[in-house]
């Protein structure tokens, strides 16, 4: 026998099933008076620094369906490239932009629209520069546990070419599912759960 | 989500965090949980150790929470009136995988009412709606990771998976750690509740310990006599690495 490592298990993860609404956006789900307003609606006001956005995002599932009862979030950094996070020790991020957003699927169209920055490039844990990009996590009915993706920008050519991320997928035409293309200020991220198109998702 | 409403005590660390068992966790793939078919990842995942983008993650404010909201049983409820059902408390700590506390860290939750009536419009049970619950709560983590809601014990409910199957009792829990990479969502079950081992979403979990870990226990010590009985539930977040013998480049 050997010392105990006396580490704990994770708790397993479970779905968040079909009425993730009432407790993560009560006010979307018709349960008014609890909260002000749904957290994560709103990541920018007047004052936020960096070229003002929109992303566009659906989840489809292996039938080509759009999911209308996912909640998407996505996490980003700042137009400078700075988490707004206790844990980014290299400087303050803009106090005017949140950097998390929440979003549940429209329960008619499958869509969800946020309005945020561009962000800049935050560094790889080598010093080399990730291409900008944003983190997004989705959970829903029939997802046992939460899937976690990024979306590229589709005009970063250059930086998307030398992300160290991008670069690790070995299959280079799977690297497209990754990268949102621009129509005007919105970038349409469609993520694919399985398919012939399935999107790449991280185990990280 | 500034710097000044994190612990001033705590300098916050910026090691990764420790890999996933997804043996324990369960699969995408799980067919007994029929909507799981279509919406699972057929391709593995690419690992890689966490960056900056995981390792950071959104910090909440006390100045988010109103003062009803880690109370069920009032927060929906009209003026002198409060919600039907066995009142319980369900407190516990919120710990990583060091077992050290996790402070400062949003928890939500949500859960149908005591006859397993959620309150949304897509909900077609006809057992009715308790005009004085809504069903969701949040709050955020002491100091030592410790966290209570006030709330009624939910009703099992009957779903369109097989069937006849019917959901044990259950709270949905939402938790943010420190870093996006700890996000997690689960769901609290009761002790000796003989609906948990008959429950399709419950056994996409492979491990019985697991599932174990996933049930609260009844808390005779921590009831108040004559008001509500008490659940204790601790959570259980993702580890991370010290970084005292780790040669990585400044900002990392």
């Amino acid at each position: 026998m050997v010392q105990a490592l006396g580490r704990l298990k994770e708790s397993a993860s479970q779905t968040a099933g079909p009425y993730v609404h009432i407790g993560l956006t009560p006010n979307f789900a018709g349960i008014a008076g609890v909260y002000e307003r749904d957290l994560g609606t709103a990541m920018v006001n007047d004052k936020t620094r960096g070229e003002r956005i929109w992303v566009n995002i659906r989840v489809i599932d292996g039938a080509g369906s759009p999911l209308k009862d996912a909640l998407v979030e996505i996490w980003q950094a700042d137009a400078a490239g700075i988490y707004n996070s206790p844990s980014d020790l290299r400087g303050s991020a803009d106090p005017n932009f949140t950097g998390w957003g929440r979003l549940p699927t429209d329960m008619t169209t499958g869509e969800c629209m946020f309005e945020t920055i561009k962000p800049g490039r935050v560094p790889f844990f080598d010093g080399r520069k990730m291409a900008p990009h944003l983190t997004v996590w989705i959970v829903a009915r029939g997802i046992n546990i939460g899937l976690h993706t990024r979306m590229y920008f589709s005009d970063e050519e250059t930086a998307n070419a030398e992300d160290p991320v991008l670069m690790r997928i070995e299959q280079r035409e799977r690297v497209s599912t990754l990268v949102a293309p621009r129509d005007g200020n919105i970038y349409k991220f469609d993520i694919h759960l399985q398919g012939i198109n399935e999107t790449v998702f991280f185990d990280i | 989500m500034t710097n000044s409403r994190f612990p001033a005590n705590r300098t916050p660390e910026i090691g990764a965090f420790f890999q996933r068992d997804r043996n324990w966790h369960p699969p995408a793939f799980t067919p007994a949980y029929k909507t799981s078919v279509l919406r699972s990842p057929q391709r593995p995942l690419l690992s890689l150790d966490n960056t900056l983008s995981e390792l950071t993650g959104p910090v909440f404010g006390h100045n988010i929470l109103g003062e009803l909201d880690n109370d069920l049983i009032h927060n929906f409820a009209g003026p002198g009136e409060s919600a039907i059902g066995p009142r319980i408390l369900v407190y516990g700590r919120l710990l990583d995988e060091r077992g050290i506390g996790v402070a400062g860290a949003l928890l939500e939750v949500w859960q149908a009412n005591a006859g397993g009536r959620y309150r949304h419009k897509k909900e077609t049970y006809f057992a009715p709606l308790d005009p004085n619950f809504g069903g969701c709560g949040r709050t955020i983590t002491g100091e030592d990771g410790s966290y209570c809601f006030r709330t009624i014990q939910p009703g099992p409910y009957p779903w369109p998976n097989g069937p006849n199957d019917w959901r044990p009792a259950h709270i949905h829990f939402s938790i943010f750690g420190h870093g996006f990479a700890q996000r997690l969502i689960t769901q609290m079950y009761f002790e000796g509740d003989p609906m948990i081992w008959r429950c399709p979403i419950v056994r996409t979990i492979n491990d019985r310990r697991a599932i174990e870990g996933l049930t609260a226990a009844l808390d005779m010590e921590a009831t108040i006599p004559m008001d509500a009985r008490a659940y204790k539930f601790d959570i259980v977040l993702r580890g991370r690495r010290s970084t005292l013998f780790e040669n990585r480049i400044e900002g990392n």
